[in-house]
């Protein structure tokens, strides 16, 4: 099922929770609505799903235009955070109640929740109440009661946040692989850009009401078109630096105080042509310490990761985080040069906070 | 080291925790004390006079301050009252008037207002059973004149004057109709308790459950039915067995309304007899005893009621474990 949101406004009063959203989801794509809390992406699911009715706007499913459209004539499935099991009903009556409301026989019914209880892997606990499962098998059920009914449209709410991290991990697996499989319409709203970014075909960055950036992962990533969705996307996140970026003879510069960075013509024709102060973003694993780096610093802090390190450098007032390798065994207070591999710099309007490179 | 000291030690650790222990328990029952003195002497107290005025043949005639001088009759009270030819219909009054009023306005209307005011806007809904409670906190005398000025005969009663103003004939409602009266204004003043109740267990179902509902299909009345019902079911249950009780004892606003009349027993109710008897006979021949014995058989009706709802609906499960928050 196709979606489009076209100028979707939803106000509570005074109060606005989405605004002049524009998005078309394809049909079978994985969407995932991405931002901080308060951001609109729950509201502008709950709108999607019929419990809000816009303020402003069309939404359509297909052809058909929903903005009036009672919840139960949207064949939509939903799971929610809080997993939002009837406690008074059986898992098996649970899963069977999408089906119950739409008058389904009753052994088409019998038969269809044994069969997605067994995709869910909860075959054996039909029997059990909600309160006698665990999280992780409440999720479980919660999928199975959203995909009963063969929806057009797969709704998720944070559905993994209540869970601990390593079934976290398996869930999101389960569930990219699920909606793959059965080539669902999918939107799933997180606050958590790792979830988003394994897990989505394009991610739709919300904050305050309004959409960000609505693009693929990689291309959010690597072309982030605003300051907001560059410091959001990533962890740990992009440095950010004012700089002015000059150019002399062909060549370019970016400087603030002592830094002296030199930078490409690709990267630094547009900044030096917006002139004056720039924001200039840096990824941590796009600085590296090495012999022959741009800038000498100082190691502030250490925080071993693990699999690497993760070092806050000051280079006078400023503060970079990068990683390094656990290897070196590096030390706070030690004296490290930094290279910048100014060739993945990115550099924005601090005004529009817009990218400078690039554009819409 | 002998044995006994060994054995000795660990026993005195065991007695110096049972001190605690009980230490602990003197505290509990230090806080209970005010609470149970309260309720022996204005409780307790009063119901072991009764029983005992019920066997006695006290009265107006023959009063004294004595209780050692009443002159103790047995249960010939009882007998009076069995044989009492009004006493019988006074019984199914009262069940007519419990049953009616808890079915259809303590109960029934009650979910009815709590299910609307919390389906609309929530200011209105929450001003809206605000006015409904006005009927409770009025004092009983001054809603009950209200009541009784809207209801009277023509040309007083505002309901008459409106008849009259559209050539309609006019009527004397509480004393054609005097039972809708009794039943409508109790009721009126009942609703607003299961509504308080009701209210806020539905307001306490999580949000995210009743759009889970609306999500999988339901309509909102399939939801009330499927799913707000089922979860609000100790709330309800708690109103239909604390109303029926307090139902059962009611009767100073039939006593203002109609004080069981009009005619002989048209709307006497069993607790409005027994203060009829042993306080407000007539010429003031007052019959504590024989009142206190219709007291005594209400009291037992109530006891056994209460013993029967409890086991019915299996009390100590419902509070057992919490119903909704058991997600």
């Amino acid at each position: 099922m196709e979606i489009r949101i076209d100028n979707l406004t939803k106000k509570f009063g005074d109060v606005v929770g989405v605004e002049d959203l524009t998005l078309h989801i394809d049909d079978g794509e994985f969407v995932a609505f991405l931002g901080p809390s308060g951001c609109g992406k729950t509201t502008t699911l709950l709108t999607l799903a019929g419990i809000y009715k816009p303020t402003d706007g069309l939404i359509r499913f297909g052809e058909r235009v929903v903005n009036t459209v009672q919840p139960k004539d949207r064949n939509i499935g939903m799971v929610f955070q809080s997993y939002a099991l009837y406690p008074h009903m059986t898992i098996f009556q649970n899963i069977a109640y999408p089906l119950k409301l739409k008058k389904t026989p009753k052994n088409v019914q019998n038969e269809r929740v044994r069969q997605v209880a067994n995709v869910m892997g909860i075959g054996e606990l039909l029997d059990r109440r909600p309160g006698q499962l665990s999280g992780g098998q409440q999720q479980r059920v919660a999928l199975g009661r959203a995909l009963v009914k063969e929806p057009d449209v797969l709704l998720f709410d944070e559905p993994l946040s209540n869970l601990d991290a390593r079934l976290r991990l398996t869930m999101r697996g389960e569930i990219k692989h699920l909606q793959k499989n059965l080539g669902i319409t999918s939107i799933y709203v997180t606050h958590d850009q790792l979830e988003a970014m394994t897990m989505a075909d394009r991610i739709a960055v919300m904050n305050r009401g309004r959409l960000q950036a609505f693009d693929a992962p990689d291309e959010l990533y690597d072309r982030p078109k605003t300051l907001f969705v560059a410091g959001f996307v990533g962890n740990p996140p992009m440095n950010f630096l004012n700089v002015s970026v000059s150019q002399s003879n062909g060549h370019f510069l970016a400087e603030a105080e002592t830094i002296q960075l030199p930078l490409g013509a690709d990267r630094g024709e547009p900044p030096a042509r917006h002139g004056g102060a720039v924001v200039m973003g840096i990824r941590p694993e796009d600085i590296q310490i090495a012999a022959d780096g741009d800038v000498t610093g100082e190691i502030f802090v250490v925080e071993p990761l693990g699999r690497e390190d993760l070092i806050d450098a000051r280079v006078g007032e400023h503060s970079f985080i990068l990683l390094a390798d656990t290897e070196k065994q590096h030390r706070a207070g030690e004296s490290v040069s930094l290279k910048f591999d100014m060739t993945q710099a990115q550099f924005f309007d601090p005004q529009t906070e817009r990218s400078l490179l690039w554009h819409h | 080291m002998s044995e006994s000291d060994t054995k000795a030690k660990p026993s005195a650790a065991f007695l110096q925790s049972r001190r605690n222990a009980l230490r602990s328990y003197l505290g509990a029952y230090g806080f209970m004390a005010p609470a149970g003195v309260l309720v022996i002497i204005f409780f307790l107290v009063p119901v072991a006079i009764v029983l005992y005025l019920s066997v006695t043949n006290l009265a107006s005639s023959n009063f004294t301050s004595d209780l050692a001088r009443m002159e103790f009759i047995g249960l010939k009270n009882y007998e009076t009252l069995l044989n009492d030819q009004f006493a019988r219909k006074i019984f199914f009054n009262t069940i007519f008037y419990v049953l009616v009023t808890l079915s259809i306005f303590n109960v029934s209307l009650a979910l009815v207002v709590s299910l609307l005011t919390t389906h609309i806007d929530r200011s209105a809904g929450f001003v809206f059973r605000a006015l409904w409670i006005l009927p409770r906190i009025t004092s009983p005398v001054v809603y009950i004149l209200i009541w009784k000025r809207m209801m009277a005969e023509a040309p007083f009663g505002i309901l008459n004057q409106f008849n009259e103003l559209l050539g309609q004939p006019t009527y004397n409602y509480v004393s054609t109709n005097p039972w809708v009266f009794v039943v409508v204004v109790n009721g009126f003043i009942g609703v607003s308790f299961g509504m308080i109740i009701f209210t806020s267990a539905i307001e306490s179902i999580p949000k995210d459950l009743l759009n889970a509902s609306l999500v999988d299909g339901s309509s909102r009345m399939q939801r009330i039915r499927y799913v707000i019902l089922p979860l609000i079911r100790w709330p309800l249950l708690f109103v239909v067995t604390y109303q029926t009780l307090s139902l059962l004892t009611s009767f100073v606003e039939i006593q203002l309304l109609t004080d069981g009349g009009p005619g002989l027993y048209r709307t006497e109710v069993w607790s409005l007899t027994a203060f009829h008897r042993a306080l407000s006979n007539y010429f003031g021949n007052a019959q504590w005893g024989y009142g206190s014995a219709f007291a005594v058989l209400l009291v037992m009706i109530g006891v056994v009621l209460a013993v029967i709802y409890m086991r019915v609906f299996r009390f100590d499960e419902l509070v057992a474990e919490p119903r909704v928050e058991a997600l």
